[in-house]
């Protein structure tokens, strides 16, 4: 204790408010390939010298847009369901489509991802159904779906849980000695740079570190926990909160989706590889509330609102493609088409989720039920039954 | 008919129970898009479009704005076929254009809507087909009479005998044989408990209360200990306090009417009206209160003789570039206010606990009295501007508030504020500080007075300037160095601008 003490005061109070302002705000190093301006830069180096690049044909590069599109036009209509009683509730991406896209692109099929409850676009990319979560929203399900089938973990509500249910899959991984070829098995978790703050996520540091697990943690720092401003979780960049547990960490320009998939695809890779477990910081901006029930203006300015408007990860690679005259206006109006159908379809497909059947509640709780959970179900039936015009 | 479809206020935000509409963005007769923002509508926790549900022509609109209309309510009817051809006898009635209250037509209208596959869950007092009342989605599960399914003949609880129900009453209200055990249980359990409590009539140790009702009672200022619980294990109830303020009202009461002396008088709660303090009432009394207690306020008040600076003004109004722009006093109490400030750097600061944080920008707020209440808009970086555009912010501020449009950004972030107590015909004050806020200037009353000008006693504009700020970062020097020169410059505005910039 003796020891501690004057690490701690000199630690907490001595800072100079220069110091503390220059760690907290100062613009930081971020690994970028794409600029807002939509001009491409080659290559890129990280903190720890790795050279980021990235090489496309043109039919990717117009997926990619396609993909960013989509998963906004999407998320645009899930809002607007929300607004008109269809949702009880939703969280909307808008302005993270660059990073979600990036990253989801930047997984092999083997690959397992642990989302929070915002990533869409990342379930899109993995070549999900997007309605698989809206029934989670709907109220009509419980969000629960295999994620052995889709290689997707469940939607996690709980700020950061799913960083440890990562973690100890990769442990698994590992174990299972599927790592350390070039075809091996990663894993991915994403959060927010407010569960940079919670217990669950700097235990998953501690424990994907030590066991070398195969695991990129991937932190969307959206610049606000509901309401609070970065300046409240951290004093250092996040990134660099990795050193300190172990590993690497890296900063990407979050609304470059070129970037966002070259730094992903290089820790899955190393993770891969054997390499151990890694940290992403992509740093972007929530364009919209935390979720409907939040208003932003509240603790927000719009001109902050309005600098990040100009950073926008859409319009920047619309400009790269039409600069390298890699799509034309026809290729553009066409995706627009798209986007605009699958949202009908989506919301068709909404409006007809059926509610669930009140026995329903029974079939999950064991695999193959048991002895009381079935003589429960049989009198909840025949209450059921007593009533006149039941279906059940 | 199910061609006219009606979209019912939904819950916006996870448990709210009423939203008050802001505006109409369609009026009755607009062909509208799917997604096309309709109303806006501000709930509890935040002011928000909502899309059309339904692309088609608007039939109805049932609520004009500012009025606050319940979740589930319906707000809207949109034909979503109009093409087809007049519509239908039954709902023209609900169609007529002078806002229609939706009653038996709008309820038979939204029963319709589900049965078409237009899932409509969570009907309010209505049952949607299968008899379910749902409220998964949209619409908070509110109290509405729950009309349950009949039950089918003879279930197995109930004694064959019993006849078939026939009266609507009887249908509205079954009661399981089930059921009404567990009732009368309840009923008796409270009753064998009450007593034992009261006559124990708790001699010491903790009083129990659930904490909403310690708080309402610390609100009505109630003294928990000082009452006998009626809840389980003697916990005092929110009906006990309320009883033991409709007690002390009703003692109130006879003391009054014990002195007959004084005939005409009378004071009893009949005679008082209870506002609810919310919104933007509730809102100011916290930053008011919040800030005459925390920043140590002084206030210093100066006349000034500003005759050469309404003659300013209206040269100002002469010119063909200033035309058409609303030039009043205030404006050049704003500017002087920014060149001031730009001399007194330090009146432009935040008080932050352990340090002073000194502003370089200038948010500068002007106190507006709105229909919704006071709100202080401020323009941002306002030492940036040129008197035109200064002007120009100042109209377009002061048209928002009054429209009711201003935004939460726009009132945030302020720096230094300007009331202008001067258009109720007041002289001066003392204002409190805005939270966050060094220095407030109350602006007062232009008047034509006697005063000595050049040695002699003349008829001159003579207005009062009043200025507040914060004794911890302002000492008495700078408040009045401040505040003359903002008086320096009304007096003069063309010598202090040459002299000043």
């Amino acid at each position: 204790m003796a020891k501690g003490d004057p690490a701690v005061s000199s630690r907490g109070r001595r800072a100079t408010p220069r110091s503390r302002r220059a760690a907290a705000t100062g613009e930081p190093e971020l690994v970028q390939l794409l600029t807002p301006t939509g001009e491409r830069i080659e290559s890129a180096t990280g903190p720890d010298g790795t050279e980021y690049r990235v090489d496309f044909t043109d039919e990717e590069y117009r997926g990619l847009y396609r993909d960013l599109v989509l998963v906004r036009k999407l998320d645009a209509e899930a809002t607007a369901l929300q607004r008109q009683g269809e949702l009880g509730l939703w969280a909307s991406l808008l302005g993270q489509e660059a990073a979600q896209v990036g990253s989801g692109r930047a997984l092999r099929s083997q690959d397992m991802a642990f989302p929070t409850y915002r990533e869409h676009g990342v379930l899109y990319c993995r070549g999900i159904d997007p309605i698989m979560p809206l029934g989670l929203f709907r109220g009509v399900d419980q969000g629960g779906w295999d994620p052995n089938e889709f290689k997707f973990n469940m939607y996690t509500i709980v700020i950061g849980a799913q960083t440890l249910h990562a973690t100890g899959y990769a442990m698994g991984v590992h174990m299972d000695g599927k790592t350390g070829t070039e075809d091996g098995e990663a894993v991915i978790a994403y959060f927010g740079d407010g569960a940079t703050s919670q217990g669950d996520v700097n235990e998953a540091f501690v424990w994907a570190s030590v066991f070398n697990a195969p695991l990129v943690f991937f932190c969307q720092n959206n610049q606000y926990a509901i309401s609070e401003p970065l300046e409240r979780q951290t004093r250092v960049p996040l990134y660099r909160r990795a050193g300190g547990f172990g590993f690497p960490g890296v900063r990407v320009d979050g609304n470059d989706v070129l970037a966002s998939y070259a730094v992903t695809r290089h820790a899955l890779d190393n993770a891969r590889l054997g390499q151990g477990p890694s940290l992403i910081e992509a740093y972007t901006y929530r364009m919209g509330a935390h979720t409907t029930s939040d208003d932003p203006t509240r603790y927000r300015i719009a001109s902050e609102v309005e600098a990040w408007q100009a950073k926008d990860p859409i319009a920047r690679m619309k400009a790269f493609l039409y600069k390298q005259q890699i799509a034309d206006d026809a290729f553009f109006a066409e995706v627009d088409e798209q986007a605009r159908t699958e949202a009908v379809h989506l919301r068709e497909r909404v409006l007809e989720l059926p509610d669930p059947a009140p026995v329903s509640m029974f079939d999950h709780v064991y695999p193959h039920g048991s002895p009381e959970l079935d003589a429960q179900r049989a009198r909840f039936s025949a209450y059921m039954e007593s009533f006149e015009g039941s279906v059940h | 008919m199910s061609r006219i479809k009606e979209f019912n206020l939904p819950d916006l935000g996870e448990g709210l129970t009423e939203g008050e509409i802001l505006a109409w963005l369609v009026k009755v007769g607009d062909v509208i898009e799917l997604n096309q923002p309709i109303v806006e509508v501000e709930t509890a926790k935040a002011a928000v479009e909502i899309p059309a549900k339904w692309a088609g022509e608007v039939r109805s609109i049932f609520h004009p704005e500012g009025t606050t209309v319940e979740v589930g309510t319906p707000i809207i009817a949109i034909d979503t076929d109009p093409g087809a051809g007049p519509v239908p006898e039954s709902t023209t009635a609900a169609a007529s254009a002078d806002l229609p209250t939706p009653s038996a037509a709008s309820l038979a209208a939204v029963q319709v809507a589900p049965a078409e596959g237009m899932v409509e869950p969570g009907l309010i007092g209505g049952v949607a087909p299968g008899g379910r009342t749902a409220v998964l989605v949209g619409y908070g599960p509110r109290n509405g009479p729950a009309k349950r399914r009949q039950r089918k003949d003879g279930p197995p609880q109930q004694p064959a005998t019993t006849p078939r129900p026939a009266a609507p009453a009887q249908v509205a209200t079954p009661v399981p044989a089930a059921a009404a055990a567990p009732a009368s249980v309840a009923a008796a359990a409270p009753a064998s408990v009450a007593p034992t409590v009261n006559g124990n009539g708790r001699t010491g140790g903790p009083v129990l209360a659930k904490p909403p009702v310690r708080k309402f009672a610390k609100d009505l200022g109630i003294d928990l200990a000082t009452l006998t619980g009626s809840g389980p294990l003697g916990s005092i109830t929110r009906d006990d306090v309320q009883r033991a303020v409709d007690g002390s009202t009703v003692v109130a009461e006879p003391l009054a009417a014990t002195s007959p002396t004084t005939s005409a008088a009378s004071f009893g709660a009949d005679r008082e009206q209870r506002i609810p303090v919310k919104g933007v009432r509730r809102l100011t009394a916290e930053n008011m209160s919040r800030s005459a207690f925390t920043a140590p306020h002084v206030t210093e008040f100066l006349t000034v003789d500003v005759t050469r600076a309404m003659k300013a003004l209206d040269r100002l109004r002469g010119r063909r570039e200033w035309r058409d722009v609303r030039v009043s006093p205030l404006l050049l109490v704003a500017k002087a206010v920014l060149l001031a400030v730009r001399r007194h750097p330090m009146v432009n600061s935040t008080w932050a606990g352990d340090e002073i944080v000194v502003k370089e920008y200038v948010n500068l707020g002007i106190a507006a009295a709105t229909e919704r209440g006071l709100i202080v808009p401020n323009i941002k970086d306002a030492g940036r501007l040129t008197l035109r555009e200064l002007a120009d912010a100042m109209t377009g501020l002061v048209q928002t508030a009054k429209a009711g449009r201003t935004s939460p950004a726009d009132m945030s972030g302020g720096t230094l504020t300007i009331t202008n107590v001067g258009v109720f015909g007041v002289d001066t004050g003392t204002p409190i500080l805005p939270p966050g806020e060094s220095a407030i200037l109350a602006f007062g009353a232009v008047r034509e007075l006697p005063w000595v000008h050049k040695g002699k006693v003349k008829p001159r504009q003579v207005t009062t300037l009043g200025l507040s700020f914060d004794h911890r970062i302002i000492d008495g020097e700078l408040g009045s160095k401040f505040l003359r020169d903002i008086g320096d410059f009304l007096a003069d505005p063309e010598a202090a601008l040459l002299a000043w910039t």
